[in-house]
């Protein structure tokens, strides 16, 4: 399944797609933020696809999951880095793979402790349903389903390709 | 109290290998210091955005308990408790329960009964840090915040995160530590981080009144001459003179320490032209500093005090994450029963 999904031909219709929802909510320099690591790495490929000069913002969320009592702390965090003010701009949030929901909650909560953004438009690559908050992305790849047992990952940054990966029942 | 590497890495880290105490840097090994690095560059971010703080505590209670005074670093604690969301109490031992005659158990069981997650504990007596995380409920936390002769590793932390900001790496650097190194806590934890993440060469530098005897265990090298300890040295950490030794004989005067081994303009030409100065303050103008030097290009004892929040942030982080690991699995046993 995942041999179909081919990230480039993705990128390029959702870069249409946000180019014309920019146009229609009349945004002209939006602020461009990619969730690490995958979710950087789209951005990136955003970042030159809509020619912005701003460079764009990194995004570690692991002081804001909502999981640290039962996963602790991830040990390889590394510093966020917003190199312009968010209080104000249209933010662009790009990540790769949206299912609960809780990895936008947790980066929306951090975004907004640097400043209070004017809108933010969400972009994933990949929407594998099963939400668990009401959050829902403005543009998307591809939606998937899965199996109960599979998982998917972006790898990269070149080239850019979907791992599907089958994990063990009882774990 | 006996402490020895193997003790200590044993009671400081969870089944998992991940950090549960942070008592002392003894028995913690390179990967861990650099985890504990990593994520303290981390919050130095979380410290330069207009809200600096993050939930990671949120609903979790911290207790900063000082058996000796200290306002500094209680004030870094205490804001590294607060940027991670955390409830914090200060609670001054020295002038309460125990001068009231309540017992050191009595008291940690009455702070254990508010619900407390981590106690951050300063204490005159060598070991009692280690003694509270023996004996305290488990999956409470326990962090020394500087215990008699014996360690003050959050502080030694903070100064290899200093160093690494600086000079990018511990490889090949050559520190001298100056001063009065027998009755140092700091120079202790700092030797040990050092000698941990790989620096070429530590050299403790003082008359011998004021070095240990077992100096030569600790794996540094002696000096007893500011210019042969700071020659070609990459860093150059002053430590602080108390009056009080002045007293105990073990220094002629003030003035001949100063004359001898204080940090001068001249004496800091020894070391490398780019070497930094650090001290792990309050800083002793005309005692064991010159003003031109502590306030110089090379000083980067401002530094230390900025990462002393960051480094008390990670720790904090990383050892309530690591009791919660151990609360979580012994809950899946229990559960499996």
């Amino acid at each position: 399944m995942t041999a179909l999904i081919n990230v480039e031909n993705l990128l390029k219709t959702m870069c249409d797609q946000l180019k014309g929802e920019l146009q229609a909510r009349s945004v002209e320099q939006p602020a461009l933020i990619g969730i690490r690591t995958g979710g950087v790495w789209l951005a990136d490929y955003l970042h030159k696809a809509l020619a912005l000069e701003e460079p764009f913002g990194e995004l570690d969320i692991s002081f804001y999951r909502d999981d640290f009592s039962r996963m602790g702390l991830n040990p390889r965090v590394r510093p966020s880095h917003l190199p312009f003010e968010t209080e104000d701009r249209h933010i662009i949030l790009v990540d790769d793979v949206i299912m609960s929901g809780r990895t936008i909650r947790a980066a929306m909560n951090e975004i907004f402790d640097y400043g209070r953004p004017a809108s933010i438009i969400l972009v994933t690559l990949l929407d594998l349903g099963a939400r668990e908050l009401p959050i829902q992305p403005d543009i998307v790849g591809q939606s998937l389903q899965l199996q109960r047992h599979q998982r998917v990952k972006l790898l990269g940054p070149d080239p850019l390709r979907v791992e599907l990966r089958e994990r063990r029942e009882n774990t | 109290m006996s402490t020895s590497p193997a003790s200590d890495r044993h009671i400081q880290l969870n089944p998992f290998g991940q950090l549960r105490h942070f008592l002392s840097i003894d028995g913690l090994d390179r990967n861990l210091l650099t985890e504990i690095l990593d994520t303290a560059d981390s919050f130095i971010e979380v410290g330069e955005r207009s809200i600096k703080k993050v939930p990671l505590l949120r609903g979790r209670t911290v207790v900063n308990l000082f058996f000796e005074a200290s306002t500094r670093t209680r004030s870094t604690f205490e804001l590294a408790a607060k940027r991670l969301s955390a409830d914090v109490l200060n609670l001054d031992i020295s002038t309460s329960a125990t001068s009231k005659g309540e017992s050191l158990s009595d008291t940690l069981l009455n702070l254990e009964a508010m619900a407390s997650d981590m106690f951050v504990v300063r204490h005159a007596q060598s070991g009692a840090p280690h003694f509270i995380a023996q004996s305290v409920t488990p999956g409470v936390a326990i962090i020394n915040a500087g215990d008699g002769r014996h360690a003050h590793p959050t502080q030694a932390m903070l100064d290899m995160l200093t160093i690494r900001q600086h000079k990018g790496r511990f490889e090949g650097l050559v520190v001298a530590i100056v001063g009065d190194i027998l009755h140092s806590r700091v120079a202790r934890s700092q030797v040990r981080a050092l000698l941990t993440l790989g620096a070429e060469e530590v050299r403790i530098v003082g008359p011998n009144t004021l070095l240990p005897r077992d100096a030569e265990t600790l794996g540094v090298k002696i000096h007893n001459d500011m210019r042969s300890g700071l020659r070609d040295a990459d860093v150059v950490i002053m430590l602080r003179l108390q009056r009080e030794r002045m007293e105990g004989a073990l220094l002629p005067s003030e003035r001949e320490f100063y004359r001898q081994y204080g940090l001068t303009t001249e004496k800091l030409a020894y070391a490398r032209p780019d070497a930094i100065v650090m001290h792990p303050g309050p800083i002793n103008r005309g005692v064991e500093i010159e003003s031109a030097v502590a306030d110089g290009p090379q000083s980067v004892i401002l530094n230390q005090v900025t990462n002393g929040i960051a480094v008390r942030m990670a720790v904090m982080s990383m050892a309530m994450s690591g009791q919660l690991a151990e609360r979580q699995a012994a809950a899946e046993t229990q559960a499996s029963k």
